[in-house]
């Protein structure tokens, strides 16, 4: 079992990292109610692991017997049917699903699955948890429209379901749904609190961690907790016992896009953007998300440039960035980034060198 | 459907008032309506304003006290942003509702029961253009026996024919002794303890929204307990705080692009929404004595961007890096464009 798997903690007791967080959300639960939530923060930050703890406290360790289904909807739209196929992952107490898995008819999701499965309530001997909890990732990925249909739906059914919402930016969910939910900010550890966490890992496992080794983990890692215990597993493989000045291994995406970075600060030419259009595919075809592409390469063009391009450069990136989200097609708008600092840089160089 | 758990019931909808005369703060609006209760007429109506000033519970309250609980459902359609408001749906379902003649009720429920029928039609300004032009006939046909109430946050979204056609009632934001007065009432309803600075804090994170405020207290009180202390507000509403606007505009004054990147950075990891971040820059910038208009113009214009690109879905952390290299520039009255020549 992978460590970040291994080490996750399993209930709201054994959370280090947001232990406030973690308490608050036992309060609330500890009334056999809650009311919807929201959970927002940057990637790695514990969101997931906060998620599940909580239902382990609701309801148990039934709550982490889950099955994997694959179910297909059929959904009558007026005039015609749509047919989704749609993955989730259930318990006895809780469905979990990410509805923006169906692209732009993630409004039919929300109007008819969540709503049939909001509709039904669980049946419970004991006569108390009458609610079931459905978990939805990415909401922020949803429709205005997906959004919309959903907040009627909290409301209906607030009697016999709890949404447990979970996004990367808070930005993205419109006002009415999270004025709706109890929202809570989950921010990205930090480096700090990694450490702590590594130093954990490996006294569990035994390991002899030289001084100063986590720490610069903790400082690649870009405060994701999730990188820092997967690239900490990955130098344990590689080699142990540790070494001093043992290189952290970076991901190979990262190197790659770094890689393209030195390209075309080398040289400014359509035969570069050629060869360079084909690094980006394989990028893409390995399902690097494009908007962490571009990031990263704004990262890396912004180590080497001079103050005044930086400016312009990082004006261009949130240009592209936004086209990219508008249109269909991310190599382009990628594409168009690369070939614009092209010619911003070669007009610098000409400017400054002659 | 199991009976609500008691607890459970939303603050907002326990508290809404029952009655118009209870509506805080708008007084024509009353005034108006209370003389549609003693006359039982009343023109189409168009309420704008803020969210969070009473515009639906004035409209709800209107309608439950001409008509009474059972005549209710047949004399009322509501209508909001959630239901399908299509062009399609003006024509069928609104305008079928509205041609429905109804008598002149009885009056022997207490109830004024005038007779017409109202289309409550909230959150209109997200109607599209089309289905509100295909309104514009169904309201005059019909109007001897179907009144119209629009319910919007801007005026200017709703086309000219349609607000032409209505008695339009702004609602202004609550003042805080009004917000004040009815937190406070809440608070002892609820035996919650509130003290002063808790108080005032209250007031400014919810900017007059007064449902705002509610909820922020309603989802502390689960938290906290029953007395709450200005500290826990302001961890529950995710305002962002003013330290960190401060460090981040201080960063954008020093001229080190990388200094600033780093704020913004960490600003992200912190999980603060950038809409929000925005909001709060745009509140330092314009407030600030020492920039001069010309350098506020240019930020501003490249908030508004940012904001529209943001609301397309575009990365937080490029949008933010974006107008804080702009900022920057503004602010040390750096070129807008490079210029090489």
């Amino acid at each position: 079992m992978l460590w970040v798997d291994k080490y996750r903690p399993r209930s709201l007791d054994k959370v280090t990292v947001h232990e406030e967080i973690a308490q608050n959300l036992k309060k609330l639960v500890s009334e056999q109610d809650c009311p919807h939530l929201l959970f927002y923060g940057p990637s790695g930050s514990g969101k997931k692991t906060l998620i599940m703890a909580l239902l382990k406290e609701m309801f148990g360790a039934s709550a982490e017997k889950v099955k994997l289904e694959q179910k297909a909807w059929k959904i009558n739209a007026g005039t015609r049917t749509i047919e989704l196929e749609l993955t989730m992952l259930a318990s006895t107490h809780h469905v979990e699903l990410t509805p923006s898995d169906a692209g732009f008819q993630d409004r039919y999701i929300v109007q008819e699955v969540i709503k049939e499965m909001a509709k039904n309530r669980p049946i419970d001997s004991k006569g108390k948890k009458g609610f079931k909890v459905l978990v939805l990732n990415e909401v922020d990925k949803l429709s205005k429209e997906a959004q919309h249909s959903l907040r009627r739906t909290m409301e209906k059914y607030s009697a016999s379901c709890r949404l447990i919402l979970c996004c990367n930016s808070s930005s993205r969910v419109t006002e009415a749904v999270r004025s709706r939910c109890l929202n809570v900010c989950v921010n990205a550890p930090s480096d700090e609190q990694i450490i702590k966490v590594l130093e954990l890992i490996s006294k569990k496992e035994s390991l002899q961690v030289p001084p100063g080794f986590t720490e610069r983990i903790a400082a690649q890692s870009n405060r994701s907790l999730r990188r820092a215990v997967l690239a900490f597993e990955t130098c344990r493989v590689q080699q142990y016992p540790f070494t001093m000045n043992q290189a952290i291994p970076p991901m190979d995406w990262e190197l790659y896009v770094s890689g393209i970075a030195s390209d075309i600060m080398k040289e400014q030419s359509p035969k570069r953007l050629f060869q360079v259009r084909g690094k980006i595919y394989e990028l893409l075809v390995n399902c690097i998300p494009p908007e962490i592409i571009l990031k990263k390469l704004l990262s890396e063009l912004l180590k080497k440039l001079d103050s005044e391009l930086k400016h312009e450069i990082c004006h261009w990136a949130a240009y592209y960035e936004h086209r990219m989200r508008l249109g269909q097609k991310a190599i382009f708008h990628i594409e168009a980034f690369v070939a614009k600092f092209m010619s911003i840089y070669k007009e610098f160089l000409i400017a400054t060198f002659g | 459907m199991a009976p609500l758990i008691p607890s459970s019931q939303p603050w907002v909808e326990k508290y809404r008032p029952k009655q118009v005369k209870d509506v805080a703060h708008q007084e024509e609006v009353i005034r108006v309506l209370t003389n549609t209760l003693e006359t039982a007429n009343c023109p189409h109506m168009l309420f704008y304003g803020p969210p969070g000033t009473g515009k639906t519970t004035t409209a709800l309250a209107i309608a439950h006290q001409l008509f009474g609980p059972e005549l209710y459902k047949s004399r009322v359609l509501e209508l909001n942003a959630s239901d399908d408001r299509g062009i399609n749906v003006v024509r069928t379902k609104i305008k079928d509702f509205a041609a429905v003649a109804v008598g002149s009720g009885n009056r022997q429920s207490g109830y004024p029961c005038p007779p017409f029928k109202i289309i409550i039609l909230d959150e209109a300004d997200s109607m599209t253009e089309d289905a509100q032009n295909a309104l514009r006939r169904t309201m005059e046909t019909y109007s001897k026996v179907t009144r119209f109430f629009f319910i919007c946050n801007y005026i200017s979204r709703i086309i000219e024919p349609l607000a032409s056609r209505c008695a339009k009632f702004r609602f202004k934001p609550l003042p805080e002794e009004v917000m004040s007065s009815r937190i406070l009432h809440i608070c002892n309803e609820e035996g919650l303890n509130l003290d002063r600075e808790a108080l005032s804090t209250l007031n400014s994170i919810s900017e007059g929204d007064l449902r705002r405020a509610i909820t922020y207290l309603q989802s502390t009180a689960r938290l906290y307990g029953s007395s709450l202390s200005s500290k826990d507000l302001i961890s529950i509403s995710g305002v962002i705080p003013q330290d960190t606007v401060q460090t981040l505009f201080a960063a954008c004054k020093s001229g080190e692009f990388d200094a600033a990147n780093k704020e913004a950075g960490n600003v992200i990891a912190e999980g603060y929404p950038v809409s929000q971040m925005l909001y709060r820059l745009l509140e330092v910038i314009v407030s600030s004595d020492d920039i001069s208009d010309l350098q506020k113009a240019r930020i501003c214009k490249r908030l508004a961007e940012a904001d529209k690109c943001l609301i397309d879905g575009a990365d937080e952390y490029l949008q933010l890096m974006d107008v804080v290299s702009h900022t920057m520039r503004a602010l040390c009255d750096m070129p807008q464009d490079m210029k090489f020549h």
